[in-house]
């Protein structure tokens, strides 16, 4: 069937079999790879995306649940300029990844943790990230790059209400 | 893992979905978040020829108040009623169940509906329904009926429901202000529960204790009868026979099923 729907802000419709996966989908339609197959099994999250703005786990939901709706992969959290988002680049300066497979998933699922709690303490870090496994155990970092970026969103907001 | 081939449709309202189960009879499926349908379907334990995808249909989702009972509709996500406001004032046992639903992102997809008709013996708000003494609206070719949670779960992944009709609803006795508690024992984030336990009014429930969640009856019983909680607990794993895996073996689970029921009757979480 055809779906019609908004990945990384680019609308684009596509004829799709009912049964492909969101992941799929977007890795061989969309040629977007930095959402990973991990564990296939709604547990690992390495595949995490934002739908409608919440995380997901692309491997359990089909290409046409997605239609109408949007999408956004961590290669859409990168401004055209190439900046990355708060968080994408407070993981990089807390060294939040160690070989890096679930990284995507990481900043997708810390990007929505953010949107819904932006000042978490770090136990709603860690619970936050629950759905999302650092084979290589590196959580640490990752919830200190989390933690750094809710501060420097919080910055960044008073930054614009003093400007204003 | 890719699903074996079916055919879609999304249903516009419950009477299209109804009249699509009715047409396709046991070949179709009904399709919301997918968290549990589309992992079965993925290993192929699951393989409709036609999926019937009800995540669309307003009337469906939604919590309301309605005299003495919340209504919350089938569709309505894990994260939807963990984060009610009204959930949390009218029956904040069933708020705290949902929030320990898997994860954030499984929270984002999955449905009440769905959780409770998928009938995981493990899961959490099966046996939460039966603690609070709910009952589930299911709307059939000829109207609506309303089953109480006791006698809905039928066995492990089974209920009252027909091939043609619909979980519709949840219905749950309004009583923000009644003592409960909430124990899941897991050895990992996000797993299904060991054991698990709910407490509410001087009920209990347990979940991952034998093929469908199960009434504490014998608990129930003793605190009737005036025992204190740490008694009453003690008789908890009676009458159950819970399987045995490579996480717990049965007389494992009945030690938990006891601890865990003086915790909950005690008003923890955790």
């Amino acid at each position: 069937m055809e779906i019609k729907l908004t990945v990384n802000e680019t609308t684009r419709s596509d004829e799709v079999e009912p049964r492909l996966l969101l992941i799929h989908y977007l890795r061989e339609v969309c040629g977007l790879r930095a959402a990973n197959v991990g564990c296939d099994t709604t547990s690992c999250g390495a595949c995490t995306v934002l739908l409608d703005g919440e995380s997901v786990k692309s491997c359990t939901v089909l290409a046409v649940q997605a239609n109408g709706r949007s999408v956004t992969t961590a290669e859409g959290l990168v401004a055209d300029d190439g900046t990355m988002s708060v968080v994408q680049q407070a993981f990089r300066e807390n060294h939040g990844l160690q070989c890096g497979f679930c990284t995507p998933g990481m900043v997708m699922a810390a990007t929505s943790l953010l949107a819904e709690n932006p000042d978490p303490t770090e136990q709603e870090v860690r619970e936050g990230l629950e759905g999302n496994f650092c084979r290589c155990t590196g959580y640490h970092n990752i919830v200190r790059a989390v933690l750094a970026a809710a501060g420097k969103i919080a910055d960044g907001q008073a930054n614009a209400e003093v400007n204003a | 893992m890719i699903p074996a081939s079916f055919d879609y449709e999304v249903a516009d309202s419950a009477a299209h979905a109804l009249s699509l189960l009715a047409e396709y009879g046991e070949d179709a499926k009904l399709l919301a978040g997918g968290h549990s349908l589309l992992p079965m379907m993925k290993v192929r334990l699951a393989q409709p020829a036609m999926l019937v995808d009800i995540g669309r249909v307003a009337e469906l989702s939604g919590i309301r108040r309605d005299g003495d009972e919340l209504v919350i509709g089938a569709t309505t996500r894990h994260a939807d009623v963990a984060g009610s406001d009204v959930v949390q004032a009218e029956a904040p046992l069933l708020a705290y169940a949902a929030a320990q639903v898997g994860d954030p992102q499984i929270r984002h997809r999955g449905t009440i509906g769905g959780s409770l008709a998928h009938a995981d013996p493990a899961a959490d708000l099966p046996m939460t329904l039966l603690a609070l003494g709910g009952s589930i609206e299911i709307t059939g070719p000829s109207g609506v009926r309303t089953v109480p949670a006791d006698d809905f779960f039928a066995g492990p992944f089974e209920t009252a429901l027909s091939p043609d009709e619909l979980l519709s609803a949840v219905r749950i006795p309004r009583g923000g202000d009644v003592p409960w508690g909430y124990q899941k024992f897991v050895r990992r984030a996000n797993d299904w529960a060991i054991v698990g336990v709910a407490a509410y009014d001087g009920r209990g429930a347990l979940a991952n204790m034998g093929g469908t969640p199960l009434r504490a009856h014998a608990v129930e019983e003793a605190l009737r009868s005036g025992a204190p909680a740490a008694e009453a607990a003690e008789h908890a794993a009676d009458g159950t026979s819970p399987g045995y895996d490579f996480h717990a073996d049965a007389e494992y689970r009945k030690h938990l099923a006891r601890v865990l029921t003086r915790r909950a009757l005690e008003g923890k979480t955790g």
